[in-house]
């Protein structure tokens, strides 16, 4: 790995680190180089120490966050020991996974000059460095807008340039893809690898959506478990080596397929990146494969358990909201609604569940209007699950969190304990019953509200946001699984998500909101071909499809689903 | 969509344009003058005064709304408790005693506890629109940079910023988690007797103090990322210079003060205008 000429400006030396709070150190024994001007992907599954690694290197660590340091971490050559986190931060520019959060100012400009404003830095200065570096990012018409008027793509901007304000050496993004929808995540990786190679920085980035980091180049993949490093290769060497999903971590669609078709992948098929990828190498055997005969799966006919017609809903009269919104969902579907940030599909969330009123249209439940139904008795069929478990918990202890609901709504206490019992033992939180909230780990306080909504016996359950956020391929798969099963008994899903994986694996039926109107409604497998429809709704089209184009296979849109069947029926059983 | 209150939304007229420190001192200087002076007439003067900065803000009455009818609310609250607990304050002050009817042998409406609690009731009624005026029409990180001219260290000046700034972002999430929790039975509605009510409005409140110490995690450690905190000293971007029209307006501001102080000490010889004797 060793490359000459250049230096390196991260060195971990035998690294050790435990947060006093923990009984088991975080990081063990960590030894790894990133050289000047390298781009670096770390992985991991959640709680594997990737982010602690981002914490060491921007000073978080020992900073805000305390804990027993061991072994030596040199940044530019020198000991982080004996640096403050100001002193970091002027070599580390580190961009957060939350782009809202962490933006302190009140307008653009006055945010990336945030860092300038601490330095001390003369306001005639601070205003032309601030317009510089806001052109870097394209930014620089926006500078008086407020953080309200930005879409979730350009506040990321808006903290990059903040960082690059300080010109730092090294750039540390941490989970930047986590709250983009698929498009804006492939701008964010551009922008990434623009500034990367127009301005020669040391580039590192944490995150496990691995495929959608790959869309650019990256030089090295370092994998993450139990705090070590267990691997630290090219990306083609990763891909070949078949490690990614022992450790929890997606590999790229396309490589997947790639095995299912009967692929040995070597390195020297540079699968690392699709646009690299030796398609004469792997035709044959994608060909073969894809015309292997495959039984179909029938979907058969079920009534229709809620539906909307010609739904409208504005804030105020400029801003219509939903535009003539129609559709129709059958009993024990699972279905998606996709689309860009702000186009209406958590505004759509909550007239369903009767948190707003619709304008106009009528809302059918079971073919029933549910027109003039309270909040408390649209509850009685529909329940919403908010994105952040956070923002639903309020009971100490798992049993009354999970019981809230019942009690409020006056059921006996017997009960009462007999429901609570049958949806913590369907959510897997049978043994903690009696288990303080505060032990649990976010996937279990995502299944928690979960629970707490499943006491009550919806017909529908609504998961705002992306249900597995944050998540790790793990985890991921463990909740996806849970609300499969969930389906399976009768419950039909609606889920509100940005993430493709999800929508084409699990969910039958997709609906697609741009701009407050419907453009899309229709298979997952059809959205996720649809080049138009993607494009209108920031969506990207799946990598399988991308690859069943280059292997020269005409029906892209069968071989997806023979994908996705053949993953049903093979990987899942 | 509702969170309307302590929203800034930019603006571009003189009142917006004055830098933060000067609506600051005007602001210090015309509470000041109306708290000062126990004289309705002055007081009318300032409320009227209030009333047209604040037409010429350019604001709506529907931004402060919410507020407002808190305010009637308390005043209301003000003036009935004021006269159960001191019916005969105004005749203790003004020292004479023109009764209009009885009550009780207690309770005696004078023309004098009229004159008291209605220029006190005024007197709040014409700082909130004050008030509200410098709350909406300054930008909170200018508020910031004004505090801290005035010699307000810029940690604290920023602390309170960022609060009136995530204001607005704290009452959406209240909302939201409002919502959420009605939906699982929760009821806030008249409907439910007070003391349920309070306790499940307590139901919200645990979910929305730790989603807002999430919050509070993530920006303090990107503030600290940013190099906050790293001087004594810190500068601006959004300061800006005093002009003309803020000379003026703060000169303005003075005179108001003046004005209250002098007519207090010349005119009245007290802090109350006695049109009793």
């Amino acid at each position: 790995m060793e490359e000459a000429g250049r230096g390196a400006v991260v060195e971990f030396e035998n690294f050790s680190f435990q947060y006093f709070s923990q009984a088991e150190p975080t990081l063990h024994d960590i030894n790894l180089k990133i050289y000047e001007g390298e781009k670096v992907l770390v992985v991991g599954p959640s709680g594997s120490g990737k982010s602690t690694i981002g914490h060491c290197l921007n000073g978080l660590i020992p900073f805000s966050y305390h804990g027993k340091v061991e072994g030596s971490l040199k940044i530019c050559g020198k000991e982080t020991q004996e640096m403050n986190i100001f002193e970091l931060s002027k070599r580390v520019g580190t961009v957060l996974q939350d782009a809202d959060g962490q933006f302190i100012g009140l307008t653009v400009g006055e945010d990336i000059a945030f860092a300038l404003e601490n330095d001390r830095t003369e306001q005639g200065e601070m205003k032309e460095t601030v317009q510089r570096v806001a052109d870097m990012v394209d930014m620089g018409k926006l500078l008086k807008s407020s953080p309200f008027e930005l879409s979730g793509g350009q506040k990321q901007r808006v903290a990059f340039a903040g960082v690059l304000v300080d010109d730092v050496d090294i750039l540390l993004f941490d989970e930047p893809l986590a709250n983009l929808d698929p498009a804006t995540g492939k701008t964010a990786i551009d922008l990434i690898d623009k500034v990367w190679r127009e301005y020669h920085k040391t580039v590192v980035i944490i995150e496990h959506r691995l495929e959608d980091v790959l869309y650019r180049d990256v030089d090295r993949i370092v994998l993450v478990n139990d705090g070590q490093i267990v691997a630290d290769m090219t990306p083609d060497e990763m891909m070949a080596a078949d490690i990614l999903g022992k450790y929890g971590i997606r590999e790229p669609l396309y490589v997947t397929a790639l095995k299912y078709a009967g692929v040995k992948v070597e390195a020297a098929h540079h699968a690392g990146r699709l646009v690299t990828l030796d398609i004469p190498a792997v035709q044959d055997a994608v060909l073969k494969w894809h015309n292997e005969p495959e039984e179909k799966v029938q979907q058969e006919e079920r009534p229709v358990i809620l539906a909307a017609e010609h739904l409208n809903f504005q804030y105020t009269k400029k801003r219509k909201i939903l535009q003539d919104v129609s559709f129709a969902i059958q009993e024990g579907e699972m279905v998606s609604i996709v689309g860009t940030n702000g186009a209406g599909k958590s505004t759509l969330a909550k007239v369903i569940c009767g948190f707003v009123n619709e304008d106009g249209g009528r809302l059918l439940y079971a073919g029933e209007d549910m027109k003039g139904q309270t909040i408390k008795e649209r509850s009685q069929n529909i329940s919403y699950v908010m994105q952040n478990p956070n923002q639903m918990i309020c009971k100490p202890m798992i049993f009354d969190e999970a019981a809230l609901g019942l009690r409020l709504n006056g059921v006996p206490e017997e009960e009462i304990a007999e429901r609570v019992e049958h949806a913590l033992k369907i959510c897997g939180l049978a043994p903690f019953k009696k288990w303080p909230i505060s032990a649990l780990s976010y996937g279990q306080k995502k299944r928690v509200t979960i629970a707490s909504m499943l006491v009550m016996n919806p017909k529908i359950l609504i998961l705002d946001e992306q249900p597995t956020a944050g998540q790790d391929y793990h985890h991921y798969t463990e909740i996806m699984e849970f609300l499969k099963s969930l389906n399976e008994s009768g419950v039909t899903i609606l889920m509100i998500t940005h993430d493709m994986h999800l929508m084409l694996e699990y969910t039958s039926h997709a609906i697609v909101i741009s701009d407050g109107k419907k453009i899309g409604d229709a298979s997952a497998v059809e959205i996720l071909t649809n080049e138009k429809i993607a494009e209108q709704a920031n969506l990207k089209v799946t990598s399988l499809y991308e690859l069943a184009k280059l292997t020269g296979i005409e029906d892209a849109q069968g071989f997806v689903q023979k994908f996705i069947d053949y993953e049903r029926r093979n990987m899942r059983a | 969509m509702k969170a309307k209150l302590f929203d800034y939304i930019d603006r571009d007229n003189f009142i917006f344009n004055l830098s933060g420190l000067t609506k600051l001192l005007c602001f210090i200087f015309m509470t000041f003058a109306v708290m000062f002076s126990y004289d309705i007439r002055y007081i009318l003067f300032v409320m009227v005064l209030s009333a047209v900065i604040f037409k010429a803000s350019g604001l709506e009455f529907k931004q402060i709304k919410i507020m407002a009818v808190y305010v009637v609310i308390f005043l209301l609250l003000n003036f009935i408790l004021t006269f159960i607990f001191a019916p005969t304050y105004g005749t203790e002050i003004y020292g004479t005693r023109h009764e209009i009817f009885r009550i009780t042998d207690f309770y005696v409406v004078t023309q004098e506890q009229l004159l008291y609690q209605i220029t006190k009731s005024i007197k709040y009624a014409s700082v909130v629109p004050l008030g509200m005026i410098f709350l909406l029409t300054t930008n909170p990180s200018e508020f910031a940079a004004s505090l801290n001219r005035v010699g307000i260290s810029y940690k604290a000046a920023y602390a309170l910023s960022l609060t009136l700034r995530y204001f607005p972002d704290m009452i959406r999430n209240y909302q939201d988690i409002a919502v959420a929790q009605q939906s699982r039975g929760l009821d806030l509605s008249r409907k439910e007797k007070m003391g349920v009510r309070v306790k499940n409005t307590m139901n919200i409140c645990i979910p929305l103090i730790f989603s807002t110490l999430d919050r509070i995690e993530l920006i303090s450690n990107a503030m600290d990322l940013r190099g906050f905190g790293k001087h004594k000293k810190r500068t601006w971007y959004v300061a800006r210079p005093l002009k003309k029209g803020d000379w003026g307006a703060i000169v303005f501001g003075a005179v108001i003060l003046a004005g209250s102080l002098c007519l207090s000490v010349f005119v009245n010889g007290s802090r109350f205008w006695n049109p009793f004797v």
